[in-house]
């Protein structure tokens, strides 16, 4: 009988040498004249044991990580095959505290099935939303969204039922449904791992939404930096289309869908929902003034559904097992799960899901393992590149899009990015504007001209030119780029350069007044 | 001045794309992948047939990061200067790449070999400092394993 053998295809895994595990592991395996079948998984988001290598024995499957390729020939001497014990031997993944003590809802098959399999998909549940969504009218769809208090997860938190009313109401010839899967933000790997583990799971969601608004395109805006998900996207796209879950004829209801995959060309802004309609109708991703939303006046001028990628892989379960299901979940008006994404200076980085609620503190020490480099924690960005730069006196306030908004700061697409003591936060703060001008859609003056005197007036703080006028010049230029801008690029930047100097003015050569930092 | 192939190639990509709704990103897309970069010519043609003017096609181009309109070395490296990488040493990567290169950001080695680029994340963030070659990423990159990739893209030998 043939063992199955599991190593994961999903970027990270192959950034840490995946592919060379793959192709050893058939090598010894033809070597020895033993019979095995290679599935190329999702990770388990537990990139610390990446390469993870997983065998599926009859006392479940066992785990061994992180294995690089001259590894190989000695599990097999160990009879890994067997579950047998290795020094890398870990245990079964669903055993691991760090992976045990999780709500996986929007990630339940990533790493566990093989991305690309339908029989997989369908045996973990795949299609359970998709069916029901189709037996009821989109209004029901609709309305089970919005009971199950899902937010926009791509940053901004807007109830994602309410948007799909909106398009569902407007009357027109022809609508779409668009997934950005534009996911720039550093620290942020949570679309990727699941386009690359778990594709159906997107192209369902985004299947649903089409039936419950009567769209009948989509698209997948996808970032250039992620080829590895494109290949995967397109792959699935087409298994799907053949098998009849995407097409003319969805799974037989006489409704019809097509989805494609857009390639986006390394521009942050594209992020940006009317500037990444702009760059799918191909112009210069350019920001559009709101009103008119594009829930009423979107791609092509049509009603168009907009949503991250983890909002779109939200629904099927919510409609598979029900909004209160996934309403049970969190805390206040965060509902639900949320991928967290624990990187940078972190001993234990990856992936997280769990109820909204739980604290950075929980996230940093008891899923992170403390800093990589064993130096205390300083800072922690979360939220991305517009997100504040957090203090160790902030790290127990919970989880909750609103709890966070009320120590200024954002939860965003749940990155987190820890610091270690090293750090240069006036630095962090100065790049944080730089980002601003390289990115800068160009199209307001504050965010296009507020940027480059930001790195400006920064160097002249740093150099202690002027400091006192040139930190109140700062916070009016802050101001003006908040309250000014067009979109978030540049009405946010000012947040991680404000926090900055609220917590770490040591940094910037000014003494702390006090020691009032907590909120 | 392209040769007639590299036109023949752009006016096929155009021809095969032209009908798409926002055909303008999959055909530029499509002449980059092809040809390695979008040259000069192509603009006219791609104007003509999605009835855009050149400036509008120009602008375009040059608006996206990722389109480049001189060819670049063999491979292309690219290294992150966000944050996540930046908490793990990316600074420091980042100028040993230029110093050990010869080359800032944008500039291609005098062997032809490699083209540095900066980019603003590759989604590898759990496993920083990361870099791009070519459309492989490798991640956890110090200054050691820079070297090492580099050595073995000089050392691989180039199709003629």
């Amino acid at each position: 009988m043939s063992t199955r053998i599991y190593v994961p295809i999903d970027s990270t895994a192959l950034s840490l040498g995946a592919e060379r595990v793959a192709r050893a592991i058939a090598a010894e395996a033809a070597k020895r004249g033993l019979d095995v079948t290679l599935v190329r998984n999702g990770s388990r988001g537990m990139f610390w044991l990446e390469p993870l290598v997983e065998v599926e024995t009859p006392a479940g499957r066992v785990a061994y990580g992180p294995v690089q390729a001259d590894d190989v020939s000695g599990l097999f001497e160990a009879d890994f095959l067997a579950g047998a014990a290795h020094p890398l031997a870990i245990g079964c993944v669903k055993d691991q505290p760090w992976f045990a003590g999780q709500q996986r809802l929007t990630f339940s098959r990533v790493g566990l099935t093989d991305p690309l399999s339908l029989d997989d998909y369908r045996s973990y549940g795949g299609f359970e939303g998709l069916t029901r969504a189709l037996a009821q009218a989109g209004a029901d769809t609709v309305a089970q969204v919005t009971d199950s208090g899902l937010r926009g997860r791509g940053g901004a938190a807007f109830p994602t039922g309410i948007k799909w009313r909106t398009v569902a109401d407007a009357s027109a010839d022809r609508k779409y449904v668009v997934c950005n899967a534009d996911e720039g933000d550093s620290g942020t790997f949570s679309d990727r791992m699941l386009m690359e583990g778990d594709p159906y799971c997107l192209i369902e969601g985004m299947t649903i939404a089409a039936v419950a608004v009567g769209a009948t395109q989509g698209y997948i805006y996808l970032r250039s930096e992620y080829p590895h998900a494109f290949r995967t996207l397109q792959a699935a796209i087409s298994c799907a289309r053949d098998a009849g879950y995407l097409g003319s004829n969805v799974m037989s209801s006489g409704k019809a869908f097509e989805l494609e995959v857009r390639m986006g060309a390394g521009a942050y802004i594209c992020g940006e929902e009317t500037s990444m309609l702009e760059s799918l109708e191909g112009k210069r991703g350019t920001v559009r003034a709101k009103p008119p939303l594009p829930a009423i006046a979107g791609l092509f001028g049509k009603p168009t559904v907009i949503n991250n990628v983890m909002s779109f892989a939200s629904v099927p379960v919510i409609l598979a097992r029900g909004a209160a299901f996934y309403r049970d979940y969190g805390m206040g008006r965060s509902r639900g799960t949320l991928p967290f994404q624990l990187a940078g200076n972190l001993k234990r980085t990856g992936l997280v899901e769990c109820a909204f609620g739980l604290t950075l503190r929980e996230l940093l020490y008891d899923y992170g393992g403390g800093s990589a480099s064993g130096r205390p924690i300083r800072a922690v960005q979360v939220g991305g590149p517009l997100g504040a730069y957090v203090p160790e006196s902030q790290f127990d306030v919970p989880l909750d899009y609103e709890a966070y908004v009320g120590i200024g700061a954002m939860i965003g697409h749940g990155g987190i990015v820890a610091f270690d003591d090293t750090v240069d936060i006036a630095g962090m703060a100065r790049y944080a504007m730089e980002f601003c001008a390289v990115e800068s859609c160009g199209k307001c003056t504050p965010c296009r001209i507020g940027s480059t005197r930001g790195v400006e007036v920064i160097d002249r703080i740093i150099a202690g030119e002027e400091r006192g006028k040139n930190i109140a010049l700062l916070g009016s230029l802050c101001d003006t780029m908040l309250a000014g801008s067009l979109c978030a690029l540049g009405g946010m930047a000012p947040y991680p350069v404000q926090s900055a100097l609220k917590h770490f003015p040591e940094d910037f050569g000014v003494p702390r007044a006090n020691d009032q930092a907590a909120a | 001045m392209a040769d007639e192939t590299t036109a023949e190639t752009i006016r096929r990509i155009v021809e095969d794309r032209r009908t798409l709704p926002g055909a303008l990103l999959p055909i530029l897309h499509a002449i980059q992948d092809e040809i390695g970069w979008v040259p000069d010519d192509a603009v006219p043609t791609i104007a003509t047939a999605l009835h855009l003017s050149r400036a509008e096609v120009h602008g375009v181009i040059s608006f996206y990061h990722h389109f480049r309109t001189r060819p670049a070395g063999r491979h292309v490296v690219q290294v992150c200067r966000a944050e996540s990488c930046r908490s793990m040493g990316a600074m420091a990567l980042e100028e040993h790449a230029k110093a050990s290169l010869g080359v800032d950001f944008h500039e291609t080695t005098g062997d032809g070999a490699v083209t540095l680029e900066p980019v603003y994340c590759l989604g590898n963030c759990a496993c920083s400092p990361s870099i791009r070659i070519d459309d492989e990423i490798v991640g956890r990159v110090d200054a050691k394993r820079f070297d090492a990739e580099i050595a073995a893209l000089r050392a691989a030998k180039e199709p003629a």
